[in-house]
């Protein structure tokens, strides 16, 4: 049984907070969904729960079976359990995945050998196709083809708890059931943990979540089961903003002023 | 530079028409002067630094005899030398074994040392390329050429197991000027792999490769330098294509404290064809220094270049390279790529693609990069849970793997992806 806790989580881009104080809470075989406008700071949480180093966390906690994660680098975050599968997963020319799974086996102790054998299945289940396993991990790649070999990783490593942000985009509908019936099975079997990230309702149909987080301007302003994302698709986040009192869904970063400009130009 | 005074050049021995053309270059040396850094096709390099008065000819009596079979059976660097269908071993500049597969012998094919060729049967080849694109360091391989390999396959016959030379040079404060010499008559094929390695404080090492490709031959070769830390190679190496003529050339360095190496291919012949390929990685103190001509000189012509290279501790490299499209190159292609990674804050590569377009109707591009590895694909891999470190062991091998796959000689490829590994392992261990 693993948790993972996001308390009062604030963190900043060259002094322009993103994330203004988000808590959030996922155990094993769970699955939470976040939704919320473009910009409103969902990658950028993904981001800093797993350690990325362009932001600066201003305050909160992130930890995991209770154990504190900020100060901890990436890859260490992810030895002990976190997973993510980025929106936009990164090109890796020259290495193919069973060259990242296999470093990514023996960095957790594990014997490669049997991580590499499982690629195969899951290559199978995924319909992940060889050529796909023999290139360089992601390298032109289409947008589907890499959230499927993203949830490949994610099902061979078998993480306690998985961000998974905008699994679902770029999938056409047979992939993204592959992908969301994945997922589903894996929370079953596996006692997976989820946080996934969305502005979709089809992916909810197939991941049956337990919970429903809108985030909007860097903070959680509604959380409720599936009813609230039938809501949003009728209302919008405009309607939903109106509803709560909010004005300000987005983030919009000050313009930095020109320290070259000069008056009179 | 009195070490290298045509007494001591007389005494190396060999046929007459070697003799004389050693004695020709031996009275140009008192003129020479040496390149400075000013000079474009030295700019960026190291030859600042290099005095001649450091080196000495590697004397006849330590030569010995052109044809003695120093090294019977090529000793324990011919066990190293993998799959073949000939092997010559050259020792100091001078060979001292050779052999060659006895099927390939009946069709006329030889393999053997210049220096006992006392037929002339290499002296209408020798310098066929390398007069074309002279400099102070070729005339003083001319005159000091001791011997080197001899590779020549006739009309028509193909070798398909490589040809491996060994290259083997030793001694402090000594010269040594290895020569590979082949000729690929019309239509053959031939796979040629050259290995150098040497050992000694300041030691140097002024290479020539000729690949004289005829019409419609295919030529694959790969040289692969491992040098000692503290020698110094300057090197040509230049390709002469004939008509519908193909080479796959590539170059693997490691080695060397300073190693240079000029290649150019001229495309002469309608229809020529030409792969560049290089892959290079100077750690510790080294400078690895590359310039490059691809020269279309004919119609129909096609060249392509990739040069990866990355540099770590204090290293740096220099990629300078020119295509030339002349104006009767009509209907050529020509591209050229050179990437370089930049893995320490003390490392640094310089890259610098030129194009000389005289005809209109030619296909043409180049690329130059040059960076530190990607933060990005960095974190990607951390958030599979991989250390920086082993991260950074992927993405470099990743990065060389394209080239690699691609070197001509199959059967080298595994060893050399390993040294490429031990040389990312040892990272930060060989600062000088
Ligand atoms: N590294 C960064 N540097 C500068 N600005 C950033 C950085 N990361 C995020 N931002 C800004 O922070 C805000 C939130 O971005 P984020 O990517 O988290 O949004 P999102 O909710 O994931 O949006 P989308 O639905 O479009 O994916 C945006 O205004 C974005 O431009
Ligand atoms: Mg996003």
């Amino acid at each position: 049984m693993s948790r993972l806790e996001i308390s009062g989580l604030r963190a900043a881009v060259d002094g322009f907070e993103i994330l203004r104080g988000v808590d959030l809470e996922v155990e094993s075989g769970q699955v939470h969904v976040v939704m919320g406008p473009n910009g409103s700071g969902k990658s950028t949480l993904s981001h800093v729960v797993m350690g990325r180093g362009d932001y600066t966390v201003t305050g909160g906690s992130v930890r995991l079976d209770g154990e504190e994660l900020l100060g901890l680098p990436t890859w260490q975050r992810a030895v002990r359990g976190l997973f993510l599968a980025m929106q936009y997963p990164v090109a890796v020319p020259g290495v193919p995945v069973g060259e990242v799974v296999a470093a990514a086996a023996r960095a957790r102790g594990v014997d490669p050998a049997a991580t590499l054998d499982r690629i195969g299945t899951e290559a199978t289940r995924l319909e992940v196709r060889d050529e796909f396993l023999a290139r360089g991990v992601n390298d032109e790649f289409s947008g589907g083809e890499q959230k499927r070999m993203e949830t490949l990783q994610l099902a061979v490593l078998e993480p306690r708890i998985a961000v998974l942000d905008e699994i679902d985009s770029g999938l056409d509908v047979d992939a993204l059931s592959d992908v969301a019936r994945r997922v589903e099975a894996m929370t079953e079997e596996h006692d997976l943990g989820v946080l996934a990230i969305t502005h979709y309702a089809r992916l909810l149909d197939e991941l049956r979540p337990d919970r429903i987080h809108v985030l909007m301007a860097g903070r959680i302003v509604a959380s409720g089961g599936p009813e609230l994302a039938q809501q949003l698709e009728a209302t919008g986040y405009e309607g939903l903003a109106a509803d709560l009192g909010i004005e300000e869904m987005a983030l919009r970063r000050p313009v930095a002023a020109d320290p070259f400009a000069e008056p009179g130009f | 530079m009195t070490a290298f005074s045509a007494d001591a050049s007389r005494t190396l021995g060999g046929p007459d028409w070697l003799t004389r053309r050693r004695a020709a270059a031996a009275e140009r040396i008192a003129d020479l002067t040496w390149p400075s850094t000013a000079e474009e096709i030295w700019r960026y390099s190291a030859v600042d630094r290099f005095d001649p008065d450091r080196y000495v000819p590697v004397p006849a009596g330590e030569l010995g005899l052109p044809g003695a079979e120093d090294v019977p059976g090529g000793g324990l660097l011919a066990a190293e030398a993998g799959e073949r269908s000939g092997l010559v071993v050259v020792r100091n500049g001078r060979v001292v074994h050779h052999e060659l597969d006895p099927a390939l012998e009946a069709r006329g094919v030889r393999v053997q040392g210049l220096a006992t060729d006392t037929d002339g049967i290499a002296e209408p080849w020798l310098g066929r390329c390398s007069d074309a694109s002279p400099d102070a360091f070729t005339v003083l391989h001319d005159a000091f050429l001791a011997g080197g390999a001899f590779v020549h396959v006739p009309r028509g016959v193909v070798v398909s197991a490589p040809i491996v030379v060994l290259h083997w040079s030793e001694g402090d404060g000594r010269a040594t000027f290895p020569h590979t010499l082949v000729v690929a008559e019309e239509g053959s094929e031939v796979s040629v792999v050259d290995r150098y390695s040497s050992r000694g404080r300041d030691h140097l090492v002024d290479a020539v490769v000729e690949l004289l490709v005829g019409d419609g031959a295919h030529v694959r070769y790969l040289s692969v330098q491992e040098h000692g830390p503290e020698t110094w190679q300057v090197a040509l190496q230049r390709a002469h294509l004939g008509r519908d003529a193909g080479l796959r050339a590539s170059a693997v360095a490691l080695g060397g404290d300073y190693a240079r190496l000029r290649s150019e291919t001229r495309l002469d012949g309608p229809g020529a064809e030409s792969d560049l390929l290089a892959v290079y990685f100077g750690d510790g103190h080294q400078m690895l220094d590359f310039r490059t001509l691809q020269d279309h000189s004919a119609p129909d012509t096609r060249s392509n270049l990739l040069f990866k290279g990355a540099v770590e501790d204090e290293a740096h490299s220099v990629y300078s390279g020119l295509v030339h499209l002349r104006p009767e190159a009509q209907r050529s292609e020509a591209y050229q790529t050179n990437r370089n990674l930049v893995l320490t804050d003390g490392a640094g590569a310089e890259s610098i693609p030129n194009l000389e377009i005289e005809a209109n109707d030619v296909r043409c591009s180049h690329a130059s990069t040059v960076g530190p590895v990607d933060d990005d694909q960095r974190y990607y891999l951390a958030t599979r849970g991989i250390p920086p470190e082993e991260a950074d062991r992927l993405i470099v091998m990743g990065f060389f793997d394209d080239v690699l796959t691609r070197l001509p000689v199959r059967s080298l490829v595994a060893p050399l992806r390993a040294a490429v590994t031990r040389k990312i392992e040892q990272r930060g261990s060989v600062r000088a």
